[in-house]
């Protein structure tokens, strides 16, 4: 090794000095050891580092007394730089053994014999390798403490960390609101919570002892099973059903069951995961709700929901399939209801349900209610052309026992309209109201029947409805008129006046007769609005003749009022009030009423006839002769005409008349006479007629012999020629 | 009933650890046998290895002087390991007593240990994140407390990055941290590689098998894709060097260095 002419470091060395000597061993121990050090100091600063240790290593060498233990600092001091390796000792004693005594050994005040500082050298080393080898052990034993310790704090740590993390997840099985299940591949049980066994009805070993593809329930979806297999053999990550299981009780729990596949951290199928909720309680519900909303509330049969919905199925079913529909209403229940009250009312219906619902007894057979007194019975088959009538007959027959209802016995009948026929044809609506329809025929025919149904009959029905509902649009439309049939005296055969004869002109139907529109217009009350619409411009069409025509003496115009009008409130007001701004007179206006309108008429209702009559208003006895004619009663009616009804004047078209007819006739009038009414005949069509009439004493007529209803021109050009 | 997959790992100290076999390079006895057997193994195909850590903590404790040097006292050492000797906050509160030192380490008993060490020092920390997941670190409430992010820091990724597999994407951790620093910041980065590595590139091959035989991967990567990590940094002189190159303290010093010193990379960027 060669020895460095001048180590770097202080100016004040002097060379070749005690301290420039010591500064070059330095430099020798710091090349020797400097590979084997772990330390991140650079060479420079490493052999300043060591400069104090040499001059301690110097110091020892010459200090009296020799005390080599000052030297083991030296030794600890390495340890502390980081000279840990024990190349970094071994080359220190080394350096010691061949350059402390050399470099240093004329450093003290004494020189040292060579044999003494041999041996003070020796002596040195061992003491170094003492002091290293104590602070390497204890740096050591203080490092593995120290990472132990560090192992041991990271470890119970993160102990921690996964006892709160099972502790969470402990709590969320154990309080989870659903059911949690953990099973092995093969179906075993491992682990249940305690919703889990509350869901099964409370005992932990039935579930237990039980493997999951053990739990097969009749009502089963087909998938279930399918998706268990492809989950444990691994090809399925998790399925998702509704199930059904039996609890240890037997009773049955429904669950949305999720099942998830867990697998092992290679991937490997391990377990499998079931989440379930109960849903027992919502599917009562559902089911009730569905009840509730297919079942009528008071008698428990099925409403027209579910009806509809069974009658569809039946009308969509295939190839030979027939339907039979028995749609049945109570005879008079109304009449039941008002006397007895609702509450009756309703035990009754509850009664009549309990005996329809026992007439439907074969598959196929339905009874239901759908809304007040109106029941139907469904039945389907092939062979309902048959059964439909069976059905009908024992639906009446269950009837046919009276009713015990707070005390009294109630006879109860009903009316039915069947329809039958094969599905497919109709739909739901139309099948019901041809049924509708066919009730209706049933119950005018005089009720607790039944009655087949028959596309003319629906098609005469289903014409009267669709005209009762046109009504109203037709009158705001304009679609009725008016014809005008001339009234005749009879001894000159001058035109007295003329009936207002109301028409509609349907779009589909053409020309309408009242007969065909005015009982609808009754029954809807429309019959207001359009009677006021005829007297209004019949009033005003008889005014303008008046003007044109003022040397024929009055014109009259005859308007009908039906039995509805006649109860009007406003009639007086309006008839008033129709004449003040036409112009015409009073005198010039004839109403007609029909007899049957005035059958046990009281005061309340004449009076207002009689108010019209006082006024000038004439009132016409119409149709006189078919109702219940009480001669009797004719002095109090406020009346000064009579209208025979065409059926007396009938026998008298051919000659000779029938005799028994003229003696009638002849008697009216006379009585007529005598109660100062005057008389006009209808449906006169022959000359013969006429004559006979006349000569019965007859004051005025009118018929086809004269002329029939026509336009209001033709009155005038009547008018024109009777003038001549 | 077996441990949940989502519980935390518990510690394995059967397993050998990076940080402390690092220690055991260092000459340390933070250790325990596994890892030194695991060292020793790595030696056996390399044994200057020591050499090359010993090059990184000395390339650490010039850059650190040279980050004090430039006014910035704020250092973020991530994979800080066990903490030997010479660590950050000694060189740099040395020098500085204000500097502050915030350490981050995903090896709990790396953790553990640098909070004994640290007990006491106010201007140092240690946080337990992962590098893979930078906004664990941004977010971890000791390293925000200690560092204010509107000031420069030193990011110190000195050894770690090579343990950092391309499918985590380390590029995008390192550009993540590079979002959340302020202008001025240095990027300190130490990489192995391939190149400069004084044997083969067998026997460098059987050493880097040792690091993937206990499960933590050595990536060696070329000096192209080291500098990569310096996207949206200026290198400081002189560039990404072997490690003795970079700034030595003493002119010459590079000749006395052992071969495997020049293993790898460094270098210093400063975020503009």
């Amino acid at each position: 090794m060669s020895i460095p002419a001048q180590a770097s470091g202080a100016p004040d060395a002097e060379p070749d000095g005690p301290e420039d000597r010591l500064r070059r061993f330095a430099t020798i121990w710091s090349r020797a050891i400097f590979p084997s050090t772990a330390t991140s100091m650079t060479r420079p600063e490493f052999e300043q580092h060591l400069l104090p240790l040499a001059r301690a290593l110097s110091d020892t060498l010459h200090a009296r007394p020799f005390d080599p233990a000052s030297a083991g600092a030296v030794g600890t001091a390495l340890v502390a730089a980081h000279c840990t390796d024990p190349d970094a000792l071994s080359s220190t004693l080394g350096v010691v053994d061949s350059y402390l005594v050399l470099y240093c050994g004329s450093n003290g005040p004494v020189a040292l014999s060579t044999e003494d500082s041999r041996s003070r050298s020796a002596r040195i080393q061992h003491a170094v390798a003492g002091g290293f080898s104590q602070a390497l052990r204890e740096r050591t034993l203080a490092e593995q403490e120290a990472i132990a310790r560090s192992a041991l704090s990271a470890r119970s740590h993160a102990e921690q960390a996964l006892h709160a993390t099972e502790a969470r997840f402990r709590a969320v099985f154990k309080d989870a609101a659903i059911g949690i299940g953990i099973a092995d591949l093969d179906g075993n049980l491992l682990e249940i919570n305690d919703t889990l066994t509350r869901m099964f009805g409370g005992l932990e070993n039935h579930v237990l002892s039980h493997r999951l593809n053990e739990w097969v329930h009749p009502e089963d979806t087909p998938q279930v099973w399918k998706y268990y297999n492809e989950l444990v053999r691994g090809e399925r990550e998790h399925y998702r059903v509704e199930k059904p299981y039996y609890r240890n009780d037997g009773t049955v729990l429904w669950t949305n069951l999720t099942v998830s596949l867990l697998r092992d951290s290679d991937g490997r199928p391990e377990y499998q995961l079931a989440l379930m909720e109960d849903t027992t309680e919502r599917r009562l519900l559902n089911l009730r709700l569905r009840y509730e909303a297919t079942h009528d509330a008071l008698t428990g049969l099925p409403n027209r929901t579910l009806f509809l919905e069974r009658l569809e199925k039946a009308l969509a079913a295939g190839d030979g399939s027939r339907f039979g529909l028995c749609y049945l209403d109570l005879d008079g229940f109304k009449a039941i209801n008002d006397s007895l009250g609702h509450a009756s009312g309703d035990r009754l219906l509850v009664e009549v349900a309990d005996r329809l619902q026992s007439c439907a007894t074969a598959p196929g057979e339905m009874v239901a209610r759908l809304g007040g007194d109106e029941f139907v019975a469904l039945t389907t088959g092939p062979d309902t052309a048959a059964e439909v009538d069976e059905l009908a007959c024992r639906l009446l027959g269950v009837l046919a026992a009276p009713v015990r209802l707070d005390g009294r016995e109630l006879t109860v009948r009903g009316s039915i309209g069947v329809v039958e026929g094969p599905a497919g044809e109709r739909s739901a609506a139309e099948v019901l109201r041809s049924a509708d329809i066919t009730m209706y025929r049933a119950k005018s025919a005089g009720g607790n029947r039944f009655e087949l149904a028959d596309a003319e009959a629906d098609a005469r029905a289903i014409t009267r409805h669709g005209l009762t509902t046109a009504l109203p649009a037709a009158l705001e439309r304009g679609e009725f008129f008016i014809e005008y049939q001339p009234l005749v005296h009879l001894d000159d055969g001058s035109v007295h006046g003329a009936e207002a004869l109301v028409r509609w002109c349907h779009p589909q139907h053409g020309v309408l007769g009242p007969d065909r529109f005015i009982a609808l217009a009754e029954h809807t009350g429309l019959i207001v609005p359009l009677g006021r619409w005829v007297l209004e411009e019949s009033v005003r069409q008889a005014n303008f003749w008046q003007e044109r025509h003022t040397d024929g003496g009055p014109l009259r115009i005859n308007v009908n009022l039906s039995p509805a009008q006649l109860h009007h409130p406003r009639l007086v007001a309006e008839t008033v009030d129709v004449l003040e701004r036409s112009g015409l007179e009073a005198g010039a206006l004839c109403l007609e009423v029909t007899e049957s309108a005035l059958i046990g008429a009281d005061e309340d209702l004449l009076k207002p006839l009689r108010q019209l009559a006082d006024m000038g208003v004439d009132i016409a006895l119409d149709d006189f002769g078919t109702g219940y004619s009480n001669l009797a009663n004719l002095r109090r009616l406020p009346v000064s005409v009579l209208k025979l009804d065409r059926s007396f004047t009938q026998g008298m078209q051919h000659h000779p008349a029938d005799p028994v007819d003229l003696k009638i006739v002849e008697g009216i009038v006379s009585l007529a006479h005598s109660l100062d009414l005057a008389v006009t005949v209808e449906g006169v069509e022959t000359r013969a007629q006429a004559e006979q009439l006349r000569q019965l004493g007859c004051d005025t007529a009118q018929g086809w012999y004269y002329a029939r209803p026509g336009a209001p021109d033709r009155i005038h050009s009547l008018l024109l020629a009777d003038a001549v | 009933m077996e441990r949940p997959a989502w519980a935390p790992q518990g510690i394995d100290i059967s397993v050998p650890s990076v940080s402390r076999m690092y220690d055991f390079y260092l000459g340390g006895s933070h250790n325990f046998e596994v890892d030194r057997e695991a060292a020793r193994k790595a030696m056996e195909f390399m044994p200057g290895l020591p050499k090359i850590m010993q090059a990184n903590r000395a390339f650490m404790r010039r850059a650190v002087r040279f980050a004090l040097d430039e006014g910035v006292t704020q250092f973020l050492d991530i994979g800080s390991g066990i903490p030997t000797f010479g660590n950050v906050h000694e060189v740099a509160q040395a020098l500085d007593p204000q500097a502050k030192v915030a350490y981050v380490d995903h090896d709990p008993v790396a953790v553990a240990h640098s909070q004994a060490v640290l007990e006491g020092n106010d201007r140092a920390v240690i946080a337990a994140a992962d590098l893979r997941r930078p906004e664990e670190i941004r977010d971890h409430p000791d390293v925000s407390k200690l560092l204010d992010l509107d000031r420069p820091v030193a990011l110190l990724l000195v050894a770690v990055l090579h343990f950092i597999e391309d499918a985590d994407d380390p590029q995008a951790a390192v550009a993540a941290l590079r979002d959340i620093l302020a202008p001025g910041s240095l990027l300190v980065v130490t990489h192995a590689s391939y190149e400069g590595v004084p044997v083969t590139r067998e026997e460098a091959g059987g050493a880097v098998g040792v690091y993937k035989d206990i499960r933590n991967p050595l990536v060696m990567r070329s000096r192209d894709q080291v500098g990569r990590f310096f996207d949206g940094y200026e290198m400081v002189e002189p560039g990404l060097v072997p490690m003795p190159l970079w700034r030595p303290e003493v002119s010459g010093a590079q000749e006395n260095e052992d071969p495997y010193a020049f293993a790898g990379f460094a270098g210093v960027g400063r975020k503009a």
